[in-house]
C-alpha cells in the first residue's frame, strides 16, 4: 500500500520535473549562460577594440572603486565611479519611498471599491505596459521639458515667471522612474490590501486607536509582505534602470546601468562592465537579504 | 431596586440610503440600559438590533437622536473616544499579534504604562482561562478559545458598556451553552453592563436580566424573560419568543367570542373590538369533549419530541391549536387521530393582543 502511495509520489515529482523543464532550460540558456560568460570576462584584459583578450588580470574589479593615476600609476578612489553609484542608489531608495507614498492610497482606493469595479481600475493601472518602456519615457520628456506641456502650462497660469529646468536632472529620473515603476508598487499592495479583513478597522478604532495609530499598528503591519514586494520589484529595476536615466538624465545624470553600457560601448572595456555587472547582482543579492530579514522579523515568531 | 441608566438611545432614527430609496433600520428607538445589567437585544435579522449596537459603538452616526452614556451626549464622539468596547461577531482578532498583545492593544492604545498594561493583560487572561496561551498566534487557537480572546480584549480597558454582536453565533451548540455560562460569570464578576445581540431567543431568555425584543427597526417590547414570554405585548413578541397559539376574535360583555362560535371567559378591553388571543401549548389542557367552558376540538396529529409531545388539534372553524403535554413511557392513552376532545386554558394563560 505505501508502496504504491511512494512510487506514485515519485511518478508526481518525474511529471513536475519534465513539466518544468522547458522553463528551466530557457532559464539556463538565457540567463545562468551569459552570466558564466560575464563573470569570465570580469576577469580578462580589454582588448584593444572593444572585446576581450584571454589574459587573467585583476584590474577590472579594482577598477570598480580605484582608478589607476596616469601619471605615477598609483591608485586612487574613483570619485566619478562613487558619485554613479550613489546616485543609483539614492534614486532609486527615492523611487521605492515615492511609489509606496502614491502607491499605497492608490491599491487602497482599488481595494474598497465594490469588486465589480475593481477590475477596470485595475484595468486602468496595467495601461502603461502597453506601450514600450522608450516611447512612454520620451512622452514624459515631452511634458516636463523646458518648452513643455509643464512648463508651458504654468506660464500660461502665471505661475512662473520662466520655465523650470527639470529635463537632464536627478529630479527628471526620478520622475520618469516613479512614472514607470509605480504600477509594480502598486499591484502588489493591492493584492495585500485585497486579502485585509476591514473588520479589523472597527475593532481598532473600538479599541481606543486614532486613525494614525490604525494605520501604524493594524494596517501598515498586516499589508507588510504586500509592501516587501513592492518595495522589491521597484527598487531592484530602478537600480539597474538604464532607458530612463539616458533619455530624461542626458548623458551627465548616469546611473550604474548607463556607466555599465558605457563600458561596453565607448568605453571599450568590457572586463571593467562586466565586473560592474557582476558587483551590480552582488549588492541586490545582499540588499535583499538584508531588507526581507528586516521586514519579516516581526512576523518571525510564529 | 433603582439603578441609574448606563447608556441610553433617545428617537434614535438611522436611515440607509437617501431620499426615496432610504430604508430606516432603526426608526424612533427609545431604550435605556441600566448600570450593571444585562441586556439583549432580541430580533430577527435585519431587525435593527446590530444597528443600534452599532449607533452606541459609534461605527454609525444616528440620522437622528441621541446616545447617551452615564446621562452624558456622546452622539458625536468617534468610536475611540467612546469607553464602549465590543465583541465583534466575527471576533475581529489582530492576526498579527500574540494573544497577549490582542488582549493589551486597548490599554496601551489609552496610553497606559507598560507595566500596567501587562498586569491587567495577565489578569484578563486568567479570567477567561487563557494563561496558557498568552504567547501564541490567534489563528493557532480554536474558536472557542478566540471568543474568550476577543472578551478579554474588550474587557482589558473596563469600559462602562460591553457590546456583544452575536457572539456566540459561530460556536457549536456545546460549546455555545458553555460560552453562555462563562458569559453570566464574567459579568458577574465584573460588574460591567452587557448589552447582548441575538436572534435566538433561548440564549436571550436563559442570559438577559432584561431584554428588548425588536422588529422593523423598532423595539416591541422591553421587559424581563418572564414578562416579555408570559406577556407578550403584540403577536410579533407572542410568535418570536416561544410558540405560541393565534385564536381571532371579537370582544362580547364577559369574555371574548372566538371566530369558530365559542366564548372564553376573559378579562378584556372594549366590548366589539377585534381581538386576538395568544394562548403558549404548555397551558392548553385536555379534557372530555362537551364539557362546560371547553372548547371543542378534533386531533389532527401527534408530534413525539423527546420530552414533550405536540398534539396539533383543529377547532370547529379549522384554526389549529397546539397542547404541548409531557411524554409518559406508554404513550398517549386515548388520544387517536381524529378523537374529539375539549381544550381549556389554563387560568391566566390567555393572552389578549391588541394587534
Amino acid at each position: 500500500m505505501a508502496l504504491t502511495e511512494d512510487r506514485a509520489r515519485a511518478a508526481a515529482a518525474r511529471t513536475g520535473w519534465l513539466l518544468s523543464a522547458p522553463a528551466l532550460t530557457l532559464l539556463f540558456i538565457a540567463a545562468i549562460g551569459p552570466l558564466a560568460i560575464v563573470l569570465v570576462y570580469s576577469f580578462l584584459t580589454p582588448g584593444q577594440y572593444g572585446n576581450v583578450e584571454w589574459q587573467f588580470s585583476w584590474d577590472a574589479w579594482i577598477g570598480i572603486l580605484f582608478t589607476r593615476d596616469i601619471f605615477d600609476g598609483t591608485l586612487g578612489l574613483a570619485d566619478a565611479h562613487l558619485t554613479i553609484f550613489w546616485r543609483s542608489v539614492q534614486l532609486s531608495v527615492l523611487t521605492t519611498l515615492i511609489t509606496f507614498a502614491v502607491g499605497f492610497p492608490t491599491a487602497w482606493f482599488i481595494a474598497t471599491r465594490p469588486p465589480s469595479e475593481r477590475a477596470f481600475w485595475l484595468f486602468l493601472i496595467t495601461i502603461p505596459f502597453w506601450t514600450n518602456l522608450l516611447i512612454r519615457t520620451f512622452a514624459i520628456n515631452e511634458v516636463i521639458r523646458n518648452e513643455g506641456l509643464l512648463n508651458t502650462f504654468l506660464l500660461w497660469t502665471g505661475l512662473i515667471a520662466e520655465p523650470m529646468r527639470i529635463l537632464y536632472t536627478d529630479t527628471a529620473v526620478l520622475i520618469g522612474m516613479t512614472y514607470v515603476y509605480l504600477p509594480l508598487m502598486v499591484l502588489p499592495l493591492f493584492a495585500a490590501i485585497d486579502r485585509f479583513d476591514m473588520r479589523l478597522l472597527e475593532a481598532g478604532y473600538d479599541l481606543y486607536a486614532s486613525r494614525w495609530q490604525v494605520l501604524r499598528r493594524v494596517i501598515l503591519r498586516i499589508v507588510r509582505p504586500g509592501i516587501v514586494a513592492g518595495s522589491i520589484l521597484v527598487f531592484i529595476p530602478s537600480l539597474g534602470a538604464y532607458v530612463t536615466p539616458r533619455v530624461l538624465g542626458g548623458g551627465k545624470n548616469m546611473m550604474i546601468g548607463n556607466f555599465i553600457e558605457l563600458q561596453f560601448g565607448q568605453g571599450r572595456n568590457w572586463p571593467l562592465g562586466a565586473a560592474l555587472s557582476i558587483a551590480l547582482l552582488v549588492i541586490v543579492t545582499i540588499a535583499l537579504l538584508f531588507y526581507v530579514r528586516a521586514a519579516t522579523k516581526g512576523n518571525a515568531h510564529g | 431596586m433603582s439603578r441609574s441608566v448606563a447608556v441610553e438611545a433617545r428617537n434614535a432614527v438611522k436611515a440607509f440610503g437617501q431620499g426615496a430609496a432610504a430604508v430606516r433600520a432603526l426608526d424612533d428607538v427609545s431604550v435605556q440600559i441600566r448600570t450593571g445589567e444585562f441586556f439583549t437585544l432580541l430580533g430577527p435579522s435585519g431587525c435593527g438590533k446590530t444597528t443600534l449596537l452599532r449607533l452606541i459603538a459609534g461605527f454609525e452616526t444616528p440620522t437622528s437622536g441621541r446616545i447617551l452614556l452615564d446621562g452624558r451626549d456622546i452622539t458625536a464622539d468617534p468610536p475611540n473616544r467612546r469607553p464602549v468596547n465590543t465583541v465583534f461577531q466575527s471576533y475581529a482578532l489582530f492576526p498579527h499579534l500574540t494573544v497577549a498583545e490582542n488582549v493589551g492593544f486597548g490599554l496601551a492604545m489609552q496610553g497606559r504604562p507598560k507595566s500596567e498594561v501587562a498586569a491587567t493583560t495577565e489578569r484578563m487572561l486568567a479570567l477567561v482561562r487563557l494563561e496558557a496561551m498568552a504567547g501564541r498566534r490567534t489563528s493557532q487557537l480554536s474558536g472557542g478559545q478566540q471568543q474568550r480572546v476577543a472578551l478579554a480584549r474588550a474587557l482589558a480597558p473596563k469600559p462602562r458598556v460591553l457590546l456583544l454582536d452575536e457572539p456566540l453565533s459561530a460556536l457549536d451548540l456545546k460549546l455555545r451553552k458553555e460560552m453562555q455560562v462563562e458569559l453570566k460569570r464574567l459579568q458577574h464578576e465584573t460588574g460591567i453592563t452587557f448589552v447582548f445581540v441575538t436572534h435566538d431567543q433561548e440564549e436571550a431568555l436563559t442570559m438577559s436580566d432584561r431584554i428588548g425584543v425588536m422588529s422593523a427597526g423598532r423595539i416591541q417590547q422591553i421587559g424581563s424573560p418572564r414578562e416579555i414570554y408570559t406577556r407578550p405585548v403584540n403577536r410579533f413578541v407572542a410568535s418570536f419568543i416561544g410558540e405560541s397559539n393565534f385564536l381571532p376574535g371579537r370582544v362580547v360583555p364577559g369574555g371574548v367570542r372566538l371566530d369558530c362560535g365559542d366564548t372564553i371567559v376573559a378579562e378584556t378591553g372594549t366590548v366589539g373590538g377585534q381581538v386576538t388571543l395568544a394562548v403558549r401549548p404548555e397551558q392548553v389542557r385536555l379534557c372530555a369533549a362537551g364539557e362546560p367552558g371547553a372548547l371543542p376540538a378534533t386531533l389532527t396529529d401527534l408530534v413525539y419530541f423527546g420530552t414533550d409531545t405536540h398534539c396539533h388539534f383543529a377547532l370547529s372553524d379549522g384554526t389549529e391549536v397546539v397542547s404541548r403535554l409531557q411524554s409518559t413511557a406508554t404513550g398517549e392513552p386515548g388520544l387517536e387521530i381524529g378523537s374529539r376532545l375539549g381544550l381549556r386554558f389554563a387560568p391566566g394563560a390567555v393572552q389578549i393582543l391588541g394587534d
